[in-house]
């Protein structure tokens, strides 16, 4: 009887106060819209004692397909992709989607094995298959008809740009040159490694984004940071969180921009030439901090991480401070709100959807650490000239159903020859085609 | 007298004392590897500590179901007072999950300043729950 009394108290009580705890965890996040555009209202940071974590978990699509605008109307141009996480045009018209494998990354500490689980509920579980597969629409009904996979044994491969009879390959660990012909199919060729990128054996952000120079001459490669905010240490940083300049001869590399915590979707904006990323920036600051962003990139810029957020707001998490490096930090362009998660960026240039010419689609992935889900939608930023001009609109939403169910992720984003805009669905492993109804 | 209210044959094993080693042990290690952590700033030693202060936690609650056996063994004997241990080691592990989540933040944050107070308070309280432990059992053995 003393005994039974005894345990009771010792097991609710620590019932409870894992309970409490989950309860102060609930940061559901104010309205993304008050954070859009250059301006973004930025609250006190708050570190949870656990973080707020609402991952939805995914859904097939079945027969539905995603919400498009006013005027638009969407198809799946391809489906049961393996990982479809970023796509490239060829000039002939061929898409190309890379299916990376994800690479694991070791357990530092027991967080890593509750994160691994969480993060895993949002993902599907089909697995990548580390090549590139080839699309391409033979009748012009916005539906691929011939498929091949045009190049196998790839290390989670995820950028992809073609200059001239070079088709340029970003895996996680490298760049590699495949020569290739226009309507080719199928690279038998071994690849050229062009240079080598910063990878293991941690490789956090390992997606490497890729795009060449209007002028062919120089190649962009964005390399992730290896860890949400040093805890991986300082020295897993070198070379990480920044835009690399790479000559396209030799392999030659240098720091183009640094600070981006992790940058993907690098392209540059066909009105005056400058290159442009999405930047997905730190977590666990609360839901509506940081805002991830996307900014034109300065040559030489330092945009804050790790030591600061939006320009010159200090993270209290990362030691040794730097407020040396904290006066230089840039304040990027744009705000796209927080934990939205943005991985693909395409100017739109077409004439298919002419409302959309000169603006800037973005993919976003969603977010895990937030109450209130944020992102899970392609939206589409007007452009004024060379400078965002207004808020973010959504235009293809629909990825999460009435229930709170995922059916599907946008990631990578292209524009098709005819001007019809391109998804990668990393859940749903569809690429979509949204175009003019 | 009091003969009279002893079992007829009072049995103690060690269990509860070997898995109450490892709470103390891990405790102290975690509040170590935190001061060293908070002076060197080197993350490896905050992953020290929350894999001590986890292992602390792991072992604390075998230790304490070992307790509440021996606790119901041991019902009869006299001058048990085991009341004052127990809540400590309520206390302690309480301090220590809560220290878990805050080791569980990452970099600089995780530690200081709240993750070090902290691990001073669980050791602290490891160190008393485990002389307060020790005596008691040594009372159940002496009859």
């Amino acid at each position: 009887m003393l005994s039974s009394f005894k345990s009771a108290p010792l097991i609710s009580a620590l019932g409870l106060s894992i309970l409490s705890l989950s309860a102060c965890g609930s940061g559901g996040g104010g309205p993304a819209a008050d954070q859009l555009g250059p301006n973004p209202k930025l609250p006190s940071q708050n570190q949870y004692l656990i973080p707020p974590m609402h991952v939805a978990s995914p859904e097939s699509w079945g027969n539905r397909v995603p919400k498009v605008a006013d005027g638009l109307k969407v198809t799946a141009f391809a489906t049961d992709l393996k990982n479809a996480r970023s796509l490239y045009v060829l000039p002939n018209g061929d898409v190309l989607v890379a299916e990376p494998k994800a690479p694991s990354e070791p357990i530092a500490r027991p967080k890593d094995i509750i994160v691994g689980v969480v993060q895993s509920f949002g993902h599907s579980s089909v697995k990548g298959a580390d090549q590139i597969t080839l699309l391409r629409d033979t009748d012009g009904d916005g539906k691929a008809d011939i498929r091949t996979v045009l190049i196998t044994k790839l290390t989670s491969p995820f950028g992809m740009a073609l200059v001239g009879s070079d088709l340029y390959v970003a895996n996680t660990d490298a760049i590699i040159r495949y020569p290739y012909v226009t309507g080719q199919t199928k690279i038998a060729a071994r690849g050229t490694v062009l240079t080598e990128l910063p990878s293991g054996p941690i490789n956090h952000h390992w997606t490497k984004s890729l795009t060449a120079s209007p002028d062919g001459t120089k190649l962009y490669v964005g390399i992730g940071s290896n860890s949400n905010i040093t805890e991986a240490g300082m020295e897993a940083e070198k070379d990480r969180a920044r835009i690399w300049e790479v000559d396209r001869l030799t392999g030659a590399h240098r720091d183009y921009a640094t600070g981006l915590r992790n940058p993907n979707g690098l392209t540059f904006n066909p009105a005056d030439g400058a290159l442009w990323t999405v930047v997905n920036e730190r977590d666990e600051l609360g839901p509506d901090l940081v805002p991830d962003y996307m900014t034109s990139v300065r040559p030489g810029g330092f945009y804050g991480w790790p030591w600061s957020y939006w320009g010159r707001n200090v993270d209290p998490r990362v030691m040794p401070r730097r407020p040396d490096k904290v006066a230089t930090a840039i304040m990027p362009d744009y705000s796209l709100s927080s934990h939205v998660a943005p991985l693909g960026m395409a100017f739109y240039d077409g004439q298919n959807m002419p409302v959309y010419k000169g603006g800037a689609f973005v993919g976003e992935h969603g977010s895990w650490n937030r109450g209130n889900l944020n992102g899970y939608k392609v939206v589409w930023v007007p452009f004024a000239g060379s400078k965002p001009n207004g808020k973010a609109r959504d235009i293809v939403t629909g990825f999460i159903a009435p229930d709170g169910k995922a059916l599907g992720r946008p990631v990578g984003l292209a524009v098709d020859k005819a001007g019809a805009l391109l998804i990668a669905d990393d859940l749903g492993n569809v690429v979509w085609r949204v175009s003019a109804r | 007298m009091a003969a009279a209210s002893i079992p007829a044959r009072v049995r103690v094993y060690p269990v509860h004392a070997i898995l109450s080693a490892y709470p103390l042990a891990f405790f102290t290690g975690a509040l170590i590897a935190d001061i060293t952590y908070a002076n060197t700033a080197q993350m490896q030693w905050a992953n020290f500590a929350i894999w001590l202060i986890t292992g602390g936690l792991m072992f604390g609650v075998l230790a304490a179901i070992a307790g509440i056996v021996d606790a119901i063994m041991n019902k009869g004997a006299p001058n048990r007072r085991p009341w004052p241990h127990s809540i400590g080691v309520l206390l302690m592990m309480i301090c220590a999950l809560i220290n878990a989540f805050i080791h569980s933040r990452d970099a600089w944050t995780s530690v200081v300043p709240a993750g070090l107070t902290l691990s001073v308070i669980v050791t602290l309280l490891a160190l008393a729950t485990s002389w307060m432990g020790y005596s008691l059992e040594s009372r159940q053995e002496v009859r």
